[in-house]
């Protein structure tokens, strides 16, 4: 067992968080500022900001906010609804309370309105924050650890540094037990045989093919597939070939299952995560940014993600730290303040990549034990949610639960 | 070095630092002298590719060849094409503004 810190934040479920988290969360757009309002004092004493934008009610966006508040790196939540919006929110204080977090609720039209609302807020907060102090400790192994991994503002270096670096670190995370989560459907366009060939059993197999056939159709539809202007700037010419590039993220270790958003796996191993809605094209891009997709990382359990950028990537997120490894080393060292790892240097022979596969190994180690990453140093705590709907995956995708 | 290949497979080198228009760049088939800027991680042919050729690039397809494209070429959106699905950048959404209001 590789211990990486003592001193975790056990949650009553029995899972360990590697930060203490007060998340505020709104549940309606209109409840946003008061929540904002609520949360801007606390700023950089861990508690974060949420929420759902929509009026409308949604099961995907109900059961994201039930996984990320009940998130091993959250350890207490406040909703705040304006009282007439469609989000079920008794279902989610509810969820979040059978966790054993503190969980409470305020209605702006119940609480007197924007002033009120803040000030009860802000002394809800306070005390929360003084029972979070509490939370019991235990020992965290690297086994016990989920680790998600994204790429954003690739490039032509993305795929020859930082995302095999990353596959590298994955493949040794893997190898200690730990859990590790590679996404996008939509970027293994062109990937599907090996994709295939790299699945645990061949029923996985045959899922993960029909998820980025799912995602070739997707994208199809919308005429718009997982590419920017500023991946062809930076030398990637069709999307296949940021799909070769992006893929390496996931290293070579067998792929265990496809998770949908909000799917926990239960035992350790590599997992694809299937971003791209089920069923008819609704609701518009399966992920409208790069933060859509790490906070669905977060919601299947990420305590870290990996982040690969080649042209520059600032963010990082709320509820999960952001270790932002940059392929390439012009933007590492005009972005250098933005930064956690150069693997650009591979290209200016100041490196190899087992070298920097290690290096990302252990700073995943550090920030598990809480050292903080670059963007979370510098405030990043971006969060979007939006409309979705998915089938669940089949018992086949599931090796823990089968 | 100015290009790596990626795999014995592929009929693109990928340039790993930026290279200005006239910069000599060693291949198998002897030396060629670049046409134009290239910024890194951008992709030249390492060998004569025909047009409707599969562009390899880590060992597999990356997409097909528009045009016949000269050893040493820079290889990307004006010579070849997605096999799957068409590119989006700021100049091809340039041109489709100018058409709808010509």
């Amino acid at each position: 067992m590789i211990r990486v810190r003592g001193d975790a934040f056990l949650r009553a479920d029995g899972r360990k968080g590697i930060r203490n988290t007060l998340a505020v969360i709104y549940l309606v757009e209109c409840g946003h500022h008061v929540a904002r309002e609520i949360q801007l004092p606390f700023r950089e004493s861990g508690v974060h900001l949420l929420g759902f934008g929509g009026c409308y009610p949604n099961e995907y966006s109900f059961q994201m906010l039930s996984a990320l508040a009940t998130h091993p790196n959250v350890g207490g939540v406040l909703l705040v609804s304006l009282g007439c919006e469609g989000f079920n929110r008794a279902g989610l204080l509810e969820a979040v309370r059978r966790s054993g977090r503190p969980a409470e609720l305020l209605v702006i039209q119940e609480c007197g309105g924007t002033r009120a609302t803040i000030a009860e807020g802000r002394t809800r907060v306070e005390r929360m924050l003084r029972s979070l102090e509490a939370v019991p400790r235990a020992t965290l192994a690297l086994h016990e650890l989920v680790v998600g991994t994204i790429c954003g503002g690739s490039d032509g270096t993305s795929g020859i540094t930082a995302n095999p670096a990353i596959g590298l670190a994955f493949d040794r995370l893997v190898t200690a037990g730990a859990t590790c989560i590679f996404e996008e459907t939509g970027e293994l366009i062109g990937c599907e045989r090996i994709l295939a060939s790299r699945a645990a059993t061949p029923a996985v197999g045959v899922q993960l093919v029909s998820s980025v056939e799912k995602a070739a159709r997707y994208y199809a539809t919308l005429g718009h597939g997982s590419f920017a202007p500023g991946n062809a700037d930076g030398g990637l010419t069709t999307q296949e070939e940021k799909s070769m590039g992006a893929f390496s993220k996931s290293g070579s270790a067998p792929i265990a299952g496809l998770l949908k958003p909000g799917d926990v796996p239960q035992s350790g191993g590599l997992y694809l995560l299937d971003v791209v809605p089920d069923g008819e094209v609704r609701f518009g891009f399966p992920n409208v940014n790069d933060t859509a997709e790490i906070v669905e990382l977060i919601a299947c359990g990420s305590h870290v993600t990996l982040f690969s950028t080649g042209r520059g990537s600032v963010v990082g997120s709320a509820i999960s730290p952001v270790i932002k490894v940059c392929a390439n080393p012009e933007t590492f060292r005009n972005l250098a303040g933005d930064m956690d790892i150069d693997a650009g240097r591979i290209l200016e022979g100041r490196g190899t990549l087992p070298e920097v596969g290690d290096e990302i190994v252990a700073l995943v180690e550090q920030v598990a034990a809480g050292m903080p990453t670059v963007s979370e140093a510098l405030g990043h705590q971006e969060f979007v949610l939006g409309y979705k709907s998915f089938e669940p995956v089949g018992p086949a995708c599931h090796p823990a639960s089968a | 070095m100015d290009a790596i290949l990626l795999s014995p497979l592929d009929n693109v080198a990928v340039v790993v630092r930026r290279l200005p228009a006239g910069s000599r760049v060693k291949l198998e088939e002897g030396e060629v002298m670049l046409d134009r800027d290239l910024g890194l991680g951008h992709k030249i042919a390492r060998r004569a590719i025909a047009s409707g050729e599969k562009i390899v690039k880590y060992g597999v397809a990356i997409g097909s060849a528009t045009c016949a494209i000269a050893p040493g070429q820079h290889v990307h959106l004006h010579n070849m094409q997605s096999d799957y699905l068409p590119t989006y950048t700021l100049e091809t959404e340039r041109i489709f503004r100018e058409a709808a209001t010509s």
